[in-house]
């Protein structure tokens, strides 16, 4: 289970569904990347700037005080919190930095939801001297003002987007549309795992180093391989990147999405549990549509998880049932925030909270010889406000 | 030989250009666009584009995507679109094309829709976000009911892109006269000529230009080329600035862009 194929299919999933004037974009991407892959070079000029400027390899840990808790498995975290930047997504926007600067181009452009995403690209670009501008949803601007604020310190424009839901669905839509009019100076680095080929391959083959790491760690800390991997999914890059090193393991795999108010509101964001396949963003994937194939608007209380597609392999993945995915509502990630704050002096981000609250009840429901590794994607520095202003406090 | 292929021959033995008008159905009003595409068929429009509105329209700049949303709003479907074609279908013999995204096509079926598209009188199909690569599915259904299906050469475009589209496209080839999204704009990229050079050395079917055309200038700079023009944008500008009586913006427009260019 290593696809995609050729043409960029995870079985029927995937592809590039995008307009005439990127086809050759993405063509030289798909070329650049795969002979960057090739490249024993690149991977060390990776791996070394991983280890000194991301802070990797980050540890995993073994929440004592939540495992006691549960009152069944162990629970272990990837602290991938511990990043600089705060979460994952340093990981893959240095691989894409890394791999513009190997094409030449001179201006990098992002979109964001939580503005995770966007703070990691602009911290890579501030590093290498890059142009970066940055689409970003009014309401999420609205909502992650510091991360705004810290872009700008980081020297890159942060462009507001108005249209439709204001938030990272019309954010990506904006950084297409600046990619079709600019695709000759500039690369797209594109978030998740979501997007026309090769993005998702590409993105899961950068977010990979969580899992490889994890997967030896937890060998050397429990000598044995964890029962359950659980991470959460929005577009899905933390939890591709845990869970691609464990396919050929017997290992459950869990993606957590967000339910939001629940799946039966119409106010969520979980596209695998709660939508359809069909064509968004440049793949075929599970997506929030009406029965007219019109794109549904989403509701998380995680800015990260407010999205109404997913990526192509994690549609693969749940066809094929490697991989097992939940929902899991706000209120039940803003207990998990707070529960792990208090118990592991661990302030978890929002959405690793969605994958916290999944794995309690799921360790409860196993015994003491097992364990649930979570994916602690991010920290919650950047939630502080929401949560604050929220009930569950 | 369909409508589209007709037309197109018959204007070149008349050594005239095409003018294809846009229009988003349900834009300005739910009910506007029968009347509409008769008007712009009596005001000199060959041809004409019906764009189905999507909510997430990347191609496309912010005067579609504005007029989208205004039709969404409005109520706009599928199946109200195809009613709305099949009106405009009884106003005029023009060919009249789709244009949509993928997703509300695949959400009401590729061959219900084509069938369905078919009988309103439909023509021909335009799907910006379906390359070559991934349209056989669609070219199935679209051959099986007798409709174009229409693709697009852009100036990022390898060869082997142009190549493809000229191989994959019958009714006309679209060529992107701009590197963007649509929208009028002032002036005509001169890197549409080259393009247009390229195509002719795949294919004998039509050329058809679009993105950013507006003005009569255009026209002319285009004239011997291209086979045709889609103006758009421009077009539900001109709508928008007096929605209250959009045929007679519609009739206007069209009259003014194919009078000669200002000097």
């Amino acid at each position: 289970m290593t696809g995609p194929d050729q043409r960029g299919r995870f079985g029927r999933y995937g592809g590039q569904y995008i307009p005439e004037t990127l086809m050759a974009a993405v063509e030289e991407l798909a070329a650049a990347f795969h002979a960057a892959h090739e490249d024993e070079a690149f991977a060390r000029e990776f791996e070394y700037l991983s280890r000194t400027f991301s802070g990797r390899p980050t540890p995993v840990y073994r929440a004592d005080r939540l495992t006691d808790q549960a009152g069944g498995a162990e629970i272990w975290f990837k602290r991938e919190d511990l990043c600089h930047t705060g979460a994952h997504k340093i990981n893959n926007a240095l691989g894409q930095v890394l791999l513009a600067r190997r094409m030449g181009k001179q201006r990098i452009i992002a979109e964001t939801g939580a503005g995770q995403h966007g703070v990691a690209v602009a911290t890579v670009c501030a590093k290498f001297g890059l142009q970066c501008e940055v689409f970003m949803g009014v309401d999420d601007m609205a909502r992650q003002a510091v991360n705004v604020y810290k872009m700008q310190l980081l020297g890159a424009t942060v462009t507001p987007v108005e249209s439709g839901s204001k938030t990272l669905k019309d954010a990506t839509n904006e950084a297409i549309r600046d990619w079709v009019t600019n695709v000759r100076s500039t690369h797209y680095v594109i978030g998740s795992a979501v997007g026309p080929h090769p993005y998702p391959l590409m993105v899961r083959e950068f977010q990979s180093v969580i899992g490889r790491e994890a997967r030896a760690q937890m060998l050397t800390e429990t000598g044995r391989l964890p029962t359950a991997v659980v991470a959460c999914v929005g577009g899905g890059s933390n939890a591709i990147g845990i869970f691609a090193p464990f396919y050929d393991d017997p290992v459950r795999l869990i993606g957590v999405e967000a339910a939001g108010r629940g799946l039966n509101s119409g106010a969520h964001a979980a596209s695998i549990t709660g939508g359809r396949p069909g064509v968004l963003h440049g793949s075929f994937s599970y997506l929030l549509q009406d029965e007219d194939g019109q794109v549904m608007p989403t509701h998380s209380v995680s800015a990260g998880l407010d999205y109404p597609g997913v990526g192509p392999e994690h549609a693969f993945l749940n066809d094929q049932h490697r991989a097992e995915y939940v929902s899991v509502t706000d209120e039940q990630a803003l207990a998990a925030f707070h529960q792990t704050s208090r118990l592991e002096g661990i302030i978890p981000a929002l959405e690793s909270s969605h994958a916290i609250a999944h794995a309690m009840p799921l360790a409860a429901e196993l015994a003491a010889k097992d364990i649930v590794l979570v994916n602690l994607s991010g920290r919650g520095d950047k939630d502080l406000d929401i949560v604050r202003g929220s009930s569950g406090g | 030989m369909s409508r589209i292929a007709a037309t197109f021959a018959r204007l070149r033995a008349e050594r005239r250009l095409a003018v294809i008008a846009y229009l988003t159905v349900g834009y300005p009003r739910p009910d506007a666009t029968p009347s509409l595409v008769e008007a712009a068929a009596r005001s000199g429009a060959d041809a004409i584009e019906l764009g189905i509105p999507f909510s997430d329209p990347l191609a496309d700049g912010r005067t579609i995507q504005a007029t989208s949303q205004v039709a969404l709003k409005g109520g706009m479907t599928v199946a109200r679109a195809l009613e709305a074609a099949r009106a405009a279908r009884a106003t005029t013999d023009v060919p009249l094309l789709f244009m949509t995204y993928l997703n509300p096509i695949l959400a009401f079926g590729l061959e219900r829709f084509c069938r369905a598209a078919s009988d309103a009188g439909i023509d021909g199909l335009i799907v910006p976000d379906l390359p070559p690569t991934e349209s056989a599915d669609l070219r199935r259904a679209a051959d099986a009911t007798k409709l174009d299906l229409v693709f697009f050469v852009a100036p990022t475009s390898s060869e082997v892109g142009i190549e493809a589209a000229c191989r994959a496209a019958t009714g006309f080839v679209y060529g992107i006269a701009v590197t963007g999204v649509t929208g009028a704009r002032a002036h005509l990229d001169e890197g549409v000529l080259p393009l247009i050079a390229s195509v002719r050395r795949h294919t004998t079917l039509p050329v058809v230009v679009g993105f950013g055309i507006s003005k009569p200038e255009h026209l002319a700079a285009l004239e011997g080329l291209a086979d045709g023009v889609i103006v758009a944008s421009a077009l539900l500008d001109a709508i928008a600035r007096s929605p209250q009586d959009p045929a007679t913006q519609v009739s206007r427009f069209l009259r003014e862009l194919r009078s000669a260019p200002a000097r």
